[in-house]
C-alpha cells in the first residue's frame, strides 16, 4: 500500500494497519482488499458496482471497515453498498472516504449506502470525509444514506467532513419503526470556496420512535453551507434537531430545519443558531492566557470535536 | 518592613454613551492592594463592581486612569498579557461552550503538564468529583452551581498571583459555602473577591465599599459593616445578619 493510501486510511477511518474483522477497501473505483468473518459476509453485487454486507443476527462487538480512497484525478466513482444487519446485533461500521487529488481534473465519489437494521439491533456508523491535494481541482463527495430501522433498533451516525472537500451533497433518509432510536451527529468544516449541502429526511412512523440530529458547521473564507432537515412525526414520537453554525470572513450558512407533526402526540423541536464565535467565549479563554487567535482555534476545534 | 503593593488603581474612570447621553459607571476609583491578602469589594447591585473587576482583567478599557500590577503599568496590556503576568478571573456568569469539555479548559490552563491527578485536586477543592466532571461538556446541561464551581476551579488551577472572583458564592449551596470560604483562606495568593456575603466579607483583610460608581469607604470588615448599618446605604447588605 502506498503512502497516500495509508494516509487517507488513517485520516478517514483511523486505520493504522489492516483492520481486525471484516473489511472492504476500495481504491480508485476497484476492490483493493477484502476480508469476511464468520458472522459478517461481504459480497460483490452482480448488477452494479457495490457490495452487500450481511451481518448475522446476534453478532456482537464486531466491526466492519469499508473505506474508500481515491488517488486519481478525473475519476467519477459510483458505488452502492447495502447493509443487512440482523436482529440483536451490536456492531460498528466505519466508512471513511478520502480523495487525494493532485491533478487538474476533478474526482468524485458517490456512495449510496442503504441500511436495513433488524429488530433490537444496535449500530454505530462513522463516516469521515476528507480531501487532500496540491491543486485546486474538485474533490467531490456525495454520500447518500438510507436507513430502515426495525422495531427497537438503534442507529448512531457520526458524519464528519474534515476539510479539503470542494463540494459535497449529503442526503440522509430514515424511516423509524416503533421504539427505534436514531442519533445523528454531523460536523462540517468548509474553507476557501467550498460548498457543502446537507439534507436530512426522517420519518418517525412507529410509536415511541426517536430522532436526535445535532449538526455543527464551521464555514470560513468564501465557503457556503446549506442545511436542510425535515422531521416528520406520524405517531407518538420525539424528534429534536439542533443546528449550530459558526461563520467567519465572507462565508454563508443557510439553515432550514423543518418539522412536521402529523400526530397529536408527536413532539418535535428544532433549534438553530448561526453566528460568529461568541465574544464571551474568546474572552474567557484569553483570561486563561490564550491569544485571541489561539482562543478561536480552540473554540472551533472543540465545536467540531 | 516595607509593604509591597501588588495592585494599584489610580483614578479609574469609565463611562459609556447611552442614547447620546454620557453615563458614568465608575468615578475616580483609586486603591492599593498588598500581596497575599483577601480583599472584598461589596456594594449595591449596579454599583459598578463587575465593571471594575473587568477593568483590572483588561476585559474593559477604562476611559481614563492607570492600573499598576507589581509596579508595572498594565493599563494598555491585553487580557492575554495580564493573564500571563499572573491575573486570573472568575466570571459572575460562567461562560458556556459547545464542544469544549471541563478537561479541555483544564488542559489549556495546565498546558503540557496536564495530568488527571492535578485536575482532580482543583475539582475536588470545589466539591466536585473529577471522575464525573472531566468529560462533561461545559454547556448549559451543567447546573448553575456546577458551572460556578468549575469556574472557581479554573481560577485556582491557574495558580496566579492575583485571583479575581466575581460573586463566587452565587449559586453555591449552603453546605459547600464554608468550603468556599476555606479556599479563600488557604489560597497562597491575593484574592480580590466581589461578594455580598457577610461571611466572605468577614474574612477580608480589607473591604472596599462601592456606591453609585464611587468608592464609599475602604476599611476592615467591622468598620464597613458598621458603616453600612449606620448609614443604611446598602439595602442588600442590611438584610444579612
Ligand atoms: N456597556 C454598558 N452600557 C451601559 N451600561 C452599562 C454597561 N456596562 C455596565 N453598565 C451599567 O453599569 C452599572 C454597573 O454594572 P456592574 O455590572 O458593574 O454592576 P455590579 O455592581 O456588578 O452589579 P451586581 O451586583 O448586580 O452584579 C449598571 O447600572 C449597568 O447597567
Ligand atoms: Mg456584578
Amino acid at each position: 500500500m502506498d503512502a497516500i493510501t495509508k494516509e487517507l486510511l488513517v485520516q478517514t477511518s483511523d486505520l493504522h494497519a489492516i483492520p481486525q474483522g471484516a473489511y472492504n477497501i476500495r481504491k480508485d473505483g476497484k476492490l483493493l482488499s477484502r476480508n469476511c468473518s464468520k458472522e459478517i459476509q461481504i459480497v460483490s453485487k452482480q448488477d452494479r458496482d457495490g457490495i452487500d454486507i450481511i451481518i448475522a443476527p446476534n453478532t456482537k462487538n464486531q466491526s466492519v471497515h469499508i473505506p474508500v480512497v481515491i488517488t486519481q484525478g478525473g475519476l467519477n466513482d459510483l458505488v452502492y453498498n447495502d447493509f443487512y444487519i440482523g436482529e440483536n446485533c451490536d456492531v460498528l461500521i466505519v466508512a471513511g472516504c478520502g480523495i487525494h487529488n493532485d491533478s487538474e481534473q476533478s474526482s468524485t465519489h458517490n456512495g449510496i449506502h442503504t441500511f436495513h437494521i433488524g429488530k433490537n439491533a444496535k449500530v454505530r456508523y462513522v463516516e469521515k470525509h476528507l480531501g487532500l491535494g496540491q491543486t485546486n481541482s474538485g474533490k467531490i463527495l456525495n454520500p447518500t444514506t438510507e436507513v430502515h430501522m426495525d422495531e427497537q433498533s438503534y442507529f448512531e451516525m457520526e458524519t464528519v467532513q474534515l476539510g479539503g472537500v470542494t463540494y459535497s451533497d449529503r442526503k440522509t433518509n430514515a424511516v423509524l419503526q416503533a421504539n427505534a432510536t436514531l442519533i445523528i451527529n454531523e460536523k462540517i468544516l468548509t474553507t476557501d470556496a467550498q460548498k457543502a449541502m446537507t439534507n436530512f429526511n426522517v420519518e418517525l412512523v412507529g410509536e415511541n420512535s426517536k430522532v436526535e440530529v445535532t449538526s455543527r458547521s464551521v464555514a470560513q473564507n468564501d465557503s457556503f453551507q446549506e442545511f436542510n432537515s425535515n422531521i416528520i412525526g406520524k405517531a407518538k414520537c420525539f424528534g429534536h434537531v439542533e443546528c449550530d453554525g459558526i461563520i467567519s470572513d465572507r462565508a454563508i450558512i443557510n439553515s432550514t430545519p423543518k418539522i412536521s407533526a402529523q400526530d397529536v402526540n408527536a413532539m418535535l423541536v428544532h433549534e438553530a443558531a448561526i453566528g460568529k464565535i461568541s465574544e464571551d467565549q474568546i474572552i474567557k479563554l484569553m483570561t486563561l492566557g490564550l491569544t485571541q487567535e489561539e482562543a478561536e482555534k480552540q473554540i472551533i476545534s472543540g465545536f467540531l470535536s | 518592613m516595607k509593604t509591597i503593593i501588588m495592585l494599584e488603581l489610580q483614578n479609574i474612570n469609565y463611562s459609556v454613551r447611552e442614547n447620546g447621553v454620557e453615563k458614568q459607571i465608575l468615578k475616580n476609583i483609586s486603591f492599593q492592594i498588598q500581596d497575599h491578602k483577601n480583599i472584598v469589594i461589596t456594594g449595591q447591585n449596579g454599583s459598578g463592581k463587575s465593571t471594575l473587576a473587568k477593568i483590572i482583567m483588561g476585559i474593559i478599557q477604562p476611559t481614563s486612569g492607570k492600573i499598576l500590577f507589581n509596579s508595572e503599568d498594565i493599563t494598555n496590556l491585553s487580557i492575554t498579557e495580564r493573564a500571563k503576568k499572573g491575573i486570573a478571573f472568575g466570571f459572575q456568569q460562567p461562560v458556556t461552550f459547545k464542544g469544549l469539555k471541563v478537561k479541555d479548559l483544564l488542559r489549556i490552563i495546565l498546558n503540557d503538564e496536564f495530568d488527571c491527578n492535578e485536575c482532580c485536586t482543583y475539582l475536588s477543592k470545589v466539591g466536585l468529583c473529577a471522575k464525573d466532571y472531566l468529560n462533561r461538556p461545559l454547556d448549559n446541561k451543567l447546573s448553575g452551581g456546577e458551572l460556578k464551581r468549575i469556574e472557581i476551579a479554573t481560577v485556582l488551577a491557574r495558580q496566579a498571583q492575583l485571583n479575581i472572583f466575581d460573586e463566587p458564592e452565587a449559586g453555591i449551596d449552603l453546605w459547600s459555602f464554608d468550603n468556599l470560604v476555606n479556599i479563600f483562606q488557604e489560597q497562597n495568593a491575593t484574592n480580590l473577591i466581589i461578594s455580598h456575603q457577610h461571611k466572605i466579607i468577614s474574612i477580608a483583610d480589607m473591604v472596599i465599599l462601592l456606591n453609585s460608581s464611587k468608592i464609599d469607604k475602604i476599611g476592615t470588615p467591622d468598620e464597613i459593616i458598621k458603616f453600612i448599618d449606620t448609614t443604611k446605604k446598602c439595602e442588600k447588605l442590611r438584610g444579612i445578619k
